[in-house]
């Protein structure tokens, strides 16, 4: 009987298997790279607060803010103003796709801002036009003054709900802003947003001050100044304002960098023309040699585990870029490649280390992977170096300067920023010439 | 007795041991086999769907009529045999009239022809036959239609058994390819590939998708997979109605696509 049933249900299989069609599979492999066509929608101002013309203009700038951020992350393509049909306030309550879709807009930006206790409260949504719901609402309040910062807020929000990747945009830029004629340079500590604006200065360009980087709070910055004449590693609390000398050096330091946790300060200190790298614990003030070799050591540079340095020596005869365990064992020379490599900087993401080279007086800012691997030059020209990588790893800021003629004139130092694919390049508004960039991590975690 | 049987088997033993010994594959080495080649096996539509452009066809048509104008009224080789006539002589006038009027008629230029080199012979055209080759050319596009006509039947049915045609996927990809903005903050070193299973109604529009990785959705440190799943989705619903073909729904009704950013952001 079994036996039986059997043989019919292996019957009948075989026989509905000939009806049955194999199901259609198509590899979609090639797309479009375009930037993402968004729309951004004015702010809404609450009605009770329409007297107030200050506060009327809040929600038009906020939106302008988030489409700067948006164009110069090179991700997104914001849409003309101009082409928008629906009024923002209705945009925001429900709006109508079909006409974001008219003006290919694949996403919606839309909110509302009002004035409660003399507080400001900014309420946003993102909305996916194609498949027309909201994705991401979000409510913020703050002081009426911030609202600077609830547009990079804003950004950072939408952009990580659209990318998949933390933004950058709510971050701060910590620069050696240069003025006067290039033999008699004023240098001072400058510090901005991301997109240049709120730039303040926080020395008075008394002292020549060198390569400012942020600690891992952005409440600290660690900077090379000369004191006299005699070049050392600098402590700045930007809050307090207060300096402070780190460590006691005979001679020259240089080269300053925080460790990931921010406990530590690694540099260079020469002595008798050797360089090599050391830390310093900043609650212990222990002071590590970390390198012991008779060539110039120099610009260390931890992983973001703080298990590794990367740094630059020339114990070959060239400079060249090594990497070796955060006690100073294991060193391995990592890149290879024609011309001088340094300034080494290891990614936030961990996979990546970003140098400067240089080849027949040319430089390169360029990226390998952390075992020298995979080298990529993103930009060149006639003189840059010092690349920092934004909080997310994707973009790189570093400042050029440009040639002088014979009589000294038309020398100028500018910030730029380059992204991972080569392309996206641009030159950082900031007041005045402008040099050794440091890029904080997002303020708001 | 025993001793002679013995020696015979030994003997035998022995003989069969210096036999084996020089059999050839004892001594050959083994024979080299060429490096095996995957061939990889696609399916070709056997009839190419490429629609006939109107402008191209009534180009190639009306070349056809001039050709045939030409061939009828005024075979090239006829005006050849002009040329020893041209000699200026009192009685030609006549015969110039003759010859126009022998152009006219095909039947009356046959006694010139025959002057002409054997080469030019061959390719002399022969204006009586012009209608056997009409009928000729008749029954050979009749033969091809036909031909045709088997064609897609086979094609239809072999399309029906198996999946879409590569001139019907190639449009279909096509299509996607255009609608799908790849988001460019992917992480390089992560699998980027999202499966979309779809049902269609018969003009295309999507019925019901479905991403089969589903629990990638959610699951930490997946982020970015969640941002490639939505832009795939966008994609579709972009391009719907979908580039389908016209016949076959069965096979087709349920498809599935392979949204792979691999290649494009790893380079």
């Amino acid at each position: 009987m079994i036996k039986k049933f059997l043989i019919l249900t292996l019957i009948f299989i075989s026989f509905s298997s000939k009806f049955s069609y194999a199901l259609v599979e198509i590899d979609i492999t090639r797309g479009n790279l375009d930037p993402l066509p968004i729309a951004v929608s004015p702010l809404f101002v609450h009605k009770n607060n329409l007297k107030n013309k200050e506060f009327k203009e809040i929600g038009a700038k906020i939106s302008e803010v988030i489409e700067g951020n948006f164009k110069r992350s090179g991700l997104f393509n914001p849409l003309s103003k101009e082409s928008f049909v629906q009024e923002p306030e209705i945009a925001h309550l429900k709006p109508r796709f079909e006409d974001w879709k008219l003006i290919k807009a694949q996403a919606l930006v839309t909110g509302k801002i009002e004035l409660e206790n003399e507080k400001l409260r900014v309420e946003f949504r993102l909305w996916d036009v194609v498949a027309a719901k909201e994705i991401l609402a979000l409510a913020f309040t703050t002081v009426p003054n911030n609202w600077r910062r609830v547009a990079h807020i804003i950004s950072d929000k939408v952009y990580q709900r659209l990318t998949g990747e933390k933004g950058y945009f709510d971050t701060r830029i910590i620069y050696v802003s240069e003025a006067g004629p290039k033999n008699a340079r004023i240098k001072k500590l400058a510090i901005m947003d991301q997109d240049g604006s709120n730039n303040k200065y926080l020395t008075l360009g008394n002292e020549l001050v060198l390569t400012p980087r942020f600690s891992p709070t952005n409440q600290l910055v660690t900077y090379l100044s000369y004191f006299k004449n005699l070049p050392r590693v600098y402590l700045l609390d930007i809050e307090t304002g207060i300096q402070e000398v780190v460590g006691d050096f005979p001679g020259m330091t240089f080269a300053p960098r925080f460790s990931p946790d921010g406990k530590k300060i690694i540099m260079s200190f020469a002595e008798g023309g050797n360089s090599d790298i050391y830390t310093m614990n900043l609650e212990t003030r222990v002071v590590e040699k970390i390198t012991d070799h008779p060539s110039i050591d120099t610009s260390p540079s931890y992983s973001p585990d703080g298990k590794y340095i990367a740094f630059n020596s020339d114990r070959s005869g060239l400079q060249q870029i090594y990497v070796m365990r955060s006690d100073g064992s294991n060193v391995k020379r990592v890149t290879f490649g024609n011309g001088l490599y340094g300034t080494p900087v290891w990614s936030p993401r961990g996979d990546l280390i970003a140098f400067t080279k240089v080849r027949k007086g040319r430089f390169y800012i360029g990226v390998m992977r952390t075992d020298g691997s995979g080298e990529r030059l993103l930009t060149e020209n006639f003189y840059q170096e010092a690349p920092s990588w934004s909080p997310n790893g994707r973009v790189l800021i570093f400042y050029r300067e440009t040639k002088s003629n014979a009589k000294g004139e038309g020398f100028s130092a500018k910030l730029w920023s380059i992204d991972l694919t080569g392309y996206n390049e641009m030159q950082i508004e900031t007041l005045t010439d402008a040099s050794d960039p440091s890029w904080s991590s997002l303020l708001t975690k | 007795m025993t001793k002679s049987i013995l020696l015979s088997v030994l003997f035998h033993i022995f003989m069969i041991f210096l036999t084996i010994l020089t059999f050839p594959f004892m001594t050959k080495k083994p024979i080299d086999l060429p490096p095996i080649l995957s061939v990889e096996l696609i399916q070709i539509s056997d009839l190419t769907n490429i629609p006939f452009a109107p402008k191209a066809r009534e180009i190639i048509e009306k070349a056809k009529e001039e050709e045939r104008l030409v061939s009828e009224q005024a075979p090239p080789s006829s005006k050849k045999k002009e040329k020893p006539d041209k000699i200026p002589l009192p009685n030609d006038e006549k015969k110039k009239k003759e010859i126009v009027k022998k152009k006219q008629n095909p039947e009356e230029i046959e006694p010139e022809i025959k002057q002409t080199s054997d080469f030019e012979k061959k390719e002399l055209f022969d204006p009586n036959q012009i209608a056997a080759l009409i009928d000729k050319a008749k029954e050979e596009t009749a033969e091809t239609t036909k031909k045709q006509k088997t064609l897609t039947q086979s094609s239809i049915k072999s399309s029906i058994i198996s999946g879409l045609t590569l001139s019907e996927e190639d449009a279909l990809k096509a299509q996607i390819f255009g609608c799908w903005s790849i988001p460019l903050g992917l992480p390089y070193n992560k699998n980027l590939l999202v499966r979309i299973k779809l049902k269609l109604k018969p003009d295309g529009t999507i019925l019901k998708s479905e991403i089969l990785d589903h629990a990638r959705m959610n699951s930490p440190g997946q982020g970015f997979y969640k941002v490639l799943a939505e832009s795939a989705l966008r994609a579709i619903r972009l391009c719907q109605p979908l580039r389908v073909p016209p016949t076959g729904y069965e096979k087709w009704k349920e498809m599935q696509l392979n949204f792979d950013a691999n290649d494009m952001l790893k380079g």
